[in-house]
């Protein structure tokens, strides 16, 4: 493609056709999770409708289809990683699944009291409670590489943290809250250093822009089907194969096992013996129709499309008088969180509903950002290619209205 | 969906903006903590109960929004003074109110002033703003020290 058509794309979205509180929609809350274009949810039902079974055991015909789809994201989701080979990529049920999987799986084997974890103070909490419950098992100790006033991890602070006993990090690629487009490459390159292997969150990233593991050099990463247009239920961890392979299974049942006996139950090979239980079929298949999607709409589009947003975004919400960003770091994705002051992001919310605005208000599950810059909650407008200049000025004038109310 | 000013009229602003009996009491004996943990809504309530039952002073202090503020401070309001019999009384009308289950407008009540949430059932995502003041009172004369609305 080589013109980028908002208007076209939004015909793409069945429900962008939907009317809220008597206005059309304006679907500001992307960072929460994406909508659904029509070629994901004929796949859902595609299964349903015409090929449902169960996959890696049928030899009948549905069971052989349903398989074969289903193998066949797991290659697309490889492609889309630029990782090496397929059994790198287990389907999970999102990206807290996965992160939790590593912090069972590898902590458990690999981890032992007074080993170091290092997080940032920027992670969601699905990125935070998996290693505390690893820390209270094992007497692990968990490390917070700081953050400054825009909201940027500080290298010279993450460099301290690292020593000898440093066993594992886990940061986040974009931040959720705050659009902060962390610099994992040279991070990653740092905990290197000390041999110390590294799981990125890219649950905010792989909307916006091409996610390379091979370029990266990352040990994990994981992100959410819900989020990449995708359905909901469906996520991906990505493993180096040896990490992956010397890592203990993470839930026993069936499909994970080579042979059980009583006695002894041996497991299967990659990636099946970290998908124990019939897996989310259709949600895989859905996931696939996603990546198919985003591939032919091409990455390169998308980012220049959301970074004009972005820009028009930010110079027009400054306009308003008394508001503040909260995240202006130099490299951002198309996330804008913010304040009023003396107006509670909750009521801010409720009033642009009214205008058929749909924008996120809360502490978006990252409490120590919150506490970080002093503020019990944010407003969040997070936006995606198949949103318009036209539905910021909408935004911008729902706040004019929050004001006059609370004038 | 009602005008979204039938919501934020101008009382919920004025008492959001100027809340009564704002702090910490003084010589209090009951007090509890309220927290909603969905949207991070965080109050105390302080009341001065005598031996006669009746409520001397109330007051509330913590953060919210224009709902969980203003309803806290016209709760202090319509409490003061009032016996331990009536606050229950006023809680009932109140809580069924934001459920839809008691009108205003029709059915008798005691309501007064408090009667401007009435249309609030129609954002079931603010109903917890408007009733987590009332929640943590009934907690603190129940000797609860905090109260969640999760």
């Amino acid at each position: 493609m080589n013109t980028f058509d908002p208007k076209s794309i939004r015909s793409d979205f069945p429900v962008l056709s939907r009317r809220v509180n008597g206005r059309p929609l304006v679907y500001l809350d992307n960072a929460a999770t994406t909508l659904k274009p029509q070629t994901v949810i004929s796949a859902e039902m595609d299964y349903y409708q015409n090929f449902t079974s169960n996959i890696h055991r049928g030899v009948h015909t549905l069971s052989e289809e349903a398989t074969d789809r289903y193998e066949a994201v797991r290659e697309k989701a490889r492609a889309f990683l630029n990782a090496h080979r397929s059994e790198q990529v287990i389907f999970t049920k999102g990206a807290t699944e996965a992160i939790n999987l590593v912090a069972s799986a590898y902590g458990e084997a690999f981890l032992k009291a007074g080993d170091e974890i290092i997080i940032s103070e920027m992670e969601h909490h699905s990125n935070i409670v998996p290693w505390q419950l690893l820390c209270e098992r094992k007497g692990c100790v968990l490390k917070v590489a700081p953050m400054n006033d825009r909201g940027e991890i500080i290298f010279s602070e993450f460099q301290k943290l690292l020593n000898e006993k440093t066993r594992f990090v886990s940061l986040v690629y974009i931040s959720n809250s705050l659009g902060t487009i962390n610099p994992v490459k040279k991070l990653i390159k740092e905990a290197h250093k000390y041999e110390v292997p590294v799981l990125l969150d890219a649950a905010q990233a792989v909307n916006h822009f091409a996610v390379d593991v091979h370029d990266l050099n990352c040990d994990f990463l994981v992100f959410s089907g819900h989020k990449l247009f995708g359905p909901t239920g469906v996520g991906v961890l990505y493993g180096k194969k040896e990490l992956l392979e010397a890592m203990p299974p993470y839930q026993g049942g069936g499909d994970m096992i080579a042979s059980v006996t009583f006695k002894k139950t041996t497991f299967n090979t990659l990636p099946y013996k970290f998908e124990a239980g019939t897996p989310h079929i259709a949600g895989v298949i859905g996931l696939g129709a996603a990546l198919d999607y985003v591939k032919e709409i091409g990455f390169e589009a998308i980012s220049k499309y959301e970074q004009d947003l972005l820009e028009y975004g930010t110079e027009k919400l400054l306009t308003i008088d008394g508001l503040s960003l909260i995240g202006t770091a130099s490299q951002k994705a198309a996330i804008l969180s913010f304040t009023l002051p003396g107006i509670h992001p909750h009521d801010i919310g409720t009033i642009v509903n009214k205008e058929g605005i749909a924008i996120r208000t809360g502490h978006h599950c990252t409490q120590p950002v919150m506490a970080h810059f002093q503020i019990p909650a944010t407003s969040r407008a997070s936006l995606a290619f198949y949103n318009t200049y036209d539905e910021i000025d909408q935004l911008v004038s729902a706040l004019k209205t929050v004001k006059t109310i609370f004038a | 969906m009602p005008d979204i000013n039938e919501l934020y009229q101008q009382t919920i602003i004025e008492h959001h903006k100027k809340p009564r009996n704002f702090g910490k009491l003084e010589h209090y004996t009951h007090h509890a903590e309220g927290y909603n943990p969905l949207c991070g809504d965080h109050l105390h309530v302080y009341l001065r109960v005598g031996a006669d039952q009746i409520i001397q002073d109330v007051s509330f202090e913590g953060d919210g929004c224009a709902i969980s503020r203003s309803s806290a401070s016209l709760m202090t309001e319509s409490l003061k003074g009032k016996p331990l019999n009536t606050a229950k009384e006023l809680f009932n009308e109140f809580h069924d109110m934001l459920l839809k289950k008691l009108d205003p407008a029709k059915d008798p009540h005691h309501l007064g002033k408090l009667s401007i949430f009435a249309g609030i059932w129609q954002y079931p995502s603010r109903v917890k703003c408007a009733s987590l003041s009332w929640h943590t009172m009934t907690g603190a004369l129940e000797q609860k020290e905090s109260v969640s609305t999760e």
